[in-house]
């Protein structure tokens, strides 16, 4: 079987990721907190989260928020894509009951001193009509189809970026 | 002038809690994971892929703090081992009886796999002075967590910005 593969010179600035949509259920934030080992009552106890931290419900926790993150950059990529580098900013926290929209747009290409292609994004999270996070990724792309940046190792695989 | 404590200003830079994790990395971890992202990606599902592309199962890379987590209960243990201590000693010692994480960056190195048992240790960077915001009175600190294999291979460093406070 063939799989996706998303080569660098497919993307350009400007280039968008396709819209996704997830509705959140109390489920996505226990299973979330649960396969992360985040054992903390503010993922999983309703009563702790409203009376301890002052918010309206559970919420997700910050290793799940990066994992769907990478599930929404690999799902673009394909499984090619190597991320690199992510960071994100939590403005507001992600509620059961709502829609998390994820957007995203390329803000850059470029190829390190060691020869590997990179993608970097700008990703938003958007729930309930909120943005709730903002995030930068970088990501190496396959230069052609017979590359693989999986290979990389040691001094062939440099994912810090040059700047931030 | 700083208005930090000694003892705090003494963690700064230094590497502490140097750890190695509590059980080898494990699929299972990594179904549930991709299970609550609903990631299809084949390098985690698929031998063949795996196999193909990765040189074998890999976990996710954003999996990197999972592997540290300690069990919420173990024999003979008196107290619960929390993640991330540094966080929780600068609660301690500002009494910061609330916390939320601010900002995160991770770098990802050598591919994590099945099998592997991790070593980590923590460094605080920085930490403010007395902030307030909408959520209450507080200071936030920059902690950074590394991650190496048991070959010493580079597989991660974690970044958190931490903000503990008090509500008003």
């Amino acid at each position: 079987m063939a799989y996706q593969i998303l080569t660098v010179d497919q993307v350009k600035p400007g280039s968008e990721l396709p819209e996704l949509a997830i509705d959140v259920k109390p489920v996505t934030i226990v299973l979330g907190a649960m396969a992360a080992r985040d054992w903390r009552p503010q993922h999983h106890d309703y009563k702790f989260a409203t009376e301890n931290n002052g918010v309206r419900d559970i919420f997700m926790n910050t290793p799940n928020l990066a994992a769907w993150f990478e599930k929404y950059v690999t799902d673009w990529t394909g499984p090619y894509g190597r991320l690199g580098w992510i960071r994100f900013r939590m403005k507001d926290s992600v509620f059961p009951g709502e829609t998390m929209v994820f957007t995203g747009v390329v803000t850059g290409v470029d190829t390190d001193e060691a020869g590997c292609a990179w993608a970097e994004v700008a990703l938003t999270l958007t729930t309930g009509g909120r943005v709730t996070t903002l995030c930068t990724a970088r990501v190496a792309l396959p230069a052609t189809e017979g590359d693989n940046p999986w290979q990389r190792k040691g001094d062939q695989w440099k994912p810090q970026p040059a700047q931030h | 002038m700083s208005d930090l404590p000694a003892e705090v200003q003494g963690w700064i830079g230094q590497k502490r809690y140097e750890q190695e994790g509590e059980f080898d990395v494990e699929r299972g971890y990594i179904f549930t994971t991709c299970s609550s992202t609903e990631n299809a990606n084949p390098i985690y599902w698929e031998e063949k892929a795996a196999n193909e592309i990765t040189d074998g199962f890999i976990a996710l890379p954003s999996m990197i703090s999972v592997w540290f987590r300690p069990h919420h209960w173990a024999p003979k243990r008196e107290e619960q081992v929390l993640p991330l201590q540094v966080h929780f000693d600068l609660k301690a010692i500002f009494d910061l009886p609330e916390a939320v994480m601010s900002d995160n960056t991770v770098t990802f190195g050598e591919p994590v796999r099945p099998g592997d048992r991790l070593r980590t240790w923590q460094t605080l960077r920085s930490c403010s002075g007395e902030k307030k915001t909408k959520l209450g009175t507080g200071r936030f600190w920059d902690i950074d967590v590394e991650y190496v294999n048991q070959r010493g291979e580079w597989v991660g460093t974690d970044s958190y910005t931490g903000y503990g406070y008090r509500r008003d």
